[in-house]
């Protein structure tokens, strides 16, 4: 987040794709040793994630998921907010659509239970965000801790509410009912169908519109409004914030909410898009991956969308890997995933100074012609 | 005593000179801090080093006590070739520094302060008995009064910079380095802090001194280098100069010194003051039974050394901090500790504030400059719509505003903290000003900031005075109080020690209520 020395576009096309292909490199030199061809693998990964029929459909609706996690990370984090808190706050989101689809399902109009049930994921997603973003501001408690706290605690709530009270009648796993009523949102190919086009089946659904508009939402937010612009004076600033009469403490809590809420809607592409029920787990580490998103989408909403189909080609493209390759098991692919995190998150700025160096001397060279 | 010296050095061996540096050059990327850098520093003398912020003074020294390696020169120390790497390097060979902002451990004792880092080998008993006796002749030797069992944080800030001397002396320095050593120092013991360094200059100390105070190059100097931009501009004898000639040489071109600015036309009391008090969260009263008025048309100025309750006020009174006992009027609303205000409702109430650190509170360092320009302000109408801000409005509103307040380079999307301090500092009084305020706080307005732009600030201040603004002027630079108050009050451990009016006082004075004498007292000791 420090002001770089290097052009614009270096930082924001040149050192991702630069960490992108450090790590398909390191990747690659394993796939060699375990005796595959590299580039073999490389073909299929990319084949199963965007040509195979419903593999598109398959890797974008990861990416459902990875836009709306990685935008809570950033927007958290331009209040200098650490979210770690996505896996919780989303299974929370899960929790608000599962109760109000429910006990509103039938009730009242299937498009107003839709509704209703997108804002409950928003909303409960919110209250779990709010809660460390009120002990991070009032009490000084670290918004880490808590948050990664509050991973477990929610974790715990939904297996107490679905081995107990919400678990289905007359079976054995720990789930709530299916949704009655057509309480869902349509997924694609079911759409393309009717209009007589054949994509294959996938998960995707329209959820995936839901996060493209929440990424405008938030640009529109963080650049755009008054809000956004007390966000990021105070993430910047906690001191000018205060002298400009904004109340970091209050900020905090309005932002850890909104990041919240966006982590909570992903359970809609999950539970209201594919499920149709509310079942454990089913966050299973979008959320910790979403931190990733944010970091090498510079939190910004259209380098989350990048990063985001990124990572959605790689879990599906991953997939297919497993499946075609007897000696590449699902561990590696999880490893795959592991370099790319490593290289784009962890070491994103790694090639900074080498670049710095390689610009700022282009730029002094430059210097006498201008005289 | 000098010239004896100096005909003793040039009898025996030794070079004449102390330290000589030859085209030293350092740049940091593009920036070029120190262009061809000469200067010889004689043996057993005072030698200024004068200059505005950002001239590379700073760069310079620090490149003689080692702590940046230039890019190209040498550096010769008693007519030998030096080459430091580190700053071990500097102090075995005799270079020391005493820095702006001192290297000290709060809660250790000035002697564990002193020996930090050449404590000797295992178990520390005997190195600080050695070091106590090592001690106890330096200050006798050089009249450095200093208790050395007292804990640091406790003692005033003129003998921790002792401390810092004693540090140096300790490790054998024979040139000291100080950097701009006054600062933080009252008047008497600015005068104290000279009185050593001659004690020092007659044992045949050479010492280095960085200043931007014209004043004190002409008291105490014997010979001063200027530096402007990167470059040494010039080297001659104190004696052979003039203060006008000197500040000429810093800007390149001529400026006003001190000007003395004619009184303005008083009205209406605009903000009152009664027995407001803060207490800190460590239960300490940091601002005590502060009443006064600020009528319109006036600047009154608050003298004081840094940390005696000036900053407190201006919090207080912008409505950052609520206070802890007594209360303030702006027309005809009160406000005191159960009836909170914010820093928001001042400024519709038309009270604008220039707060004293502009890199922390006056701007969003990562902010651009027009980002920057409406900190506080963003909701105003011209800005945006309803919830929306409208960035192409606000640019255009930036650009008219550094045009008018000439702010260099004029470019509203240049990110905030690649503006210079006199810049940055012009960015925050446009913002504040821009509003038309009818109460303006103004807290350090020139910290940091060069020449040229000091006499923009305080010209823009006073011509907001003429037009009726009633402006509280916090400054720890007295010549600044003196030139631009109609009338001065001065602080001194979170109270004030009187009012006075300019014509009224002089600057003993002031420094005697500085150092904690009321008013009243001042008087009958002066008579």
């Amino acid at each position: 987040m420090q002001a770089s020395r290097l052009p614009r576009y270096v930082d924001i096309c040149v050192i991702p794709i630069l960490n992108l292909l450090t790590a398909l490199f390191v990747a690659g030199i394993i796939i060699a040793i375990i005796g595959e061809n590299p580039f073999t693998a490389l073909s299929v990964m990319l084949k199963g994630a965007f040509v195979y029929k419903g593999g598109l459909g398959y890797t974008l609706f990861y990416t459902t998921n990875f836009i709306f996690t990685g935008l809570a990370v950033a927007v958290a984090f331009h209040a200098m907010l650490f979210n770690i808190g996505g896996e919780g706050q989303a299974a929370m989101g899960g929790l608000g659509i599962g109760l109000v689809a429910l006990s509103l399902g039938g009730i009242l109009p299937v498009l107003v239970v839709i509704a209703l049930a997108i804002l409950g994921s928003a909303l409960f997603g919110a209250i779990w965000g709010f809660i460390p973003g009120y002990l991070q501001a009032k009490r000084g408690s670290h918004i880490v801790i808590t948050t990664i706290m509050f991973n477990f605690i929610a974790s715990a709530i939904m297996v107490w509410l679905l081995a107990g009270m919400l678990m289905a009648p007359n079976q054995m796993s720990p789930e709530t009912i299916s949704f009655q009523n057509g309480v869902m949102l349509w997924q694609f190919h079911d759409i393309l169908n009717r209009l007589g086009f054949d994509i294959g089946r996938s998960p995707l659904n329209l959820s995936f519109v839901l996060a493209l508009i929440c990424c405008f939402l938030v640009w529109l937010l963080i650049w755009r409004t008054h809000l956004g612009y007390r966000i990021r004076a105070t993430g910047f600033s906690p001191k000018a914030s205060t002298y400009a009469g904004y109340q970091p403490e209050t900020i905090i809590i309005i932002t850890m909410a909104i990041s919240g809420a966006l982590a909570g809607m992903m359970a809609v592409n999950e539970i209201l898009g594919v499920q149709h029920r509310v079942i454990l787990n089913f966050t299973s580490g979008y959320g910790f991956t979403g931190i990733a998103v944010a970091l090498m989408g510079r939190n910004h909403p259209l380098g989350i969308i990048f990063a985001s189909l990124l990572f959605g080609a790689l879990f599906q493209g991953g997939a297919e890997l497993d499946f075609e390759f007897q000696t590449i098991t699902r561990d590696m692919v999880v490893m795959i995933q592991g370099l790319i995190i490593l290289f784009s998150g962890a070491l994103a700025y790694m090639f900074n100074p080498m670049l710095e160096k390689l610009f700022l001397n282009e730029e002094r060279l430059k210097e006498p012609n201008n005289d | 005593m000098k010239k004896k010296i100096l005909e003793q050095k040039n009898g025996g061996q030794k070079s004449p000179f102390a330290v000589s540096l030859k085209s030293i050059c350092k740049s940091f990327g593009p920036v070029r801090a120190n262009d061809e850098i000469c200067l010889n520093v004689s043996s057993g003398t005072i030698h200024g080093i004068i200059g505005e912020n950002g001239a590379g003074k700073s760069t310079l020294m620090s490149i003689l006590y080692g702590f940046y390696q230039p890019d190209s020169g040498d550096i010769q120390v008693d007519g030998k070739a030096a080459i430091f790497k580190q700053p071990s390097d500097a102090i075995r060979l005799g270079i020391g520094m005493v820095h702006q902002h001192f290297m000290l451990v709060p809660n250790f004792t000035a002697l564990e302060n002193i020996i930090l880092g050449s404590e000797g080998k295992m178990g520390l008993k005997n190195g600080l008995q050695n070091a106590k006796l090592k001690l106890e002749e330096l200050k006798s030797t050089y009249g450095l009064e200093v208790d050395l069992d007292n804990v640091t944080e406790d003692l005033p800030v003129g003998i921790q910079q002792r401390i810092e001397i004693l540090k140096a002396l300790y490790r054998g320095a024979r040139v000291l380095i100080l950097d701009e050593p006054t600062g933080v120092l009252t008047p008497q013991e600015t005068d104290q802090l000279f009185e050593i360094l001659l004690a020092l200059k007659s044992e045949g100390v050479t010492i280095l001194l960085i200043t931007h105070k014209l004043h004190e190059i002409m008291a105490i100097t014997d010979e001063v280098s200027v530096m402007r931009q990167g470059k040494m501009v010039a080297n001659t004898l104190t004696k052979k100069t003039s203060p006008e000639w000197l500040a000429e040489q810093m800007v390149g071109r001529s400026v006003l010194v001190n000007t003395k600015y004619e009184s303005g036309k008083v009205g209406s009391v605009a903000l009152s003051a009664d027995g407001i008090g803060v207490t800190d969260k460590r239960g300490f009263d940091s601002l005590k039974n502060a009443t006064f008025d600020l009528r319109s048309g006036e600047i009154l100025g608050i003298a004081g050394i840094a940390g005696n309750g000036q900053s407190e006020l201006l919090s207080v009174l912008s409505g950052i901090t609520p206070p802890s006992r007594g209360n303030f009027r702006i027309n005809d609303k009160i406000f005191d500790s159960k009836n909170h205000c914010s820093p928001g409702l001042m400024r519709e109430l038309g009270l604008s504030h220039v707060p004293e650190d502009r890199h922390a509170e006056g701007l969003v360092l990562p902010f651009q400059a027009f980002e920057s320009v409406i900190l506080g302000y963003e909701k105003n109408p011209s800005f945006g719509t309803g919830f929306f801000t409208k960035p192409e409005q606000i640019q255009a509103h930036c650009a008219r505003l550094q045009d008018s307040f000439d702010v260099r380079p004029q470019n509203p999307t240049l990110i905030s903290s690649q503006f210079s301090g006199g810049n940055q500092q012009k960015l925050v009084l446009s913002r504040e000003i821009s509003s038309a305020p009818k109460i303006l706080l103004v807290g350090q307005p020139t910290r940091g900031v060069d020449i040229g732009a000091i006499e923009f600030i305080h010209k823009t201040l006073i011509k907001m005075r003429d037009s009726g603004c009633a402006i509280l002027l916090v400054s720890v630079e007295l010549e600044e109080i003196l030139s631009l108050s109609d009338r001065i009050l001065v602080m001194n451990s979170g109270e004030i020690m009187g009012i006075v009016s300019k014509a009224n006082t002089t600057k003993a004075m002031l420094g005697k209520m500085m150092a904690g004498i009321p008013l009243e007292k001042a008087i009958e000791e002066k008579n």
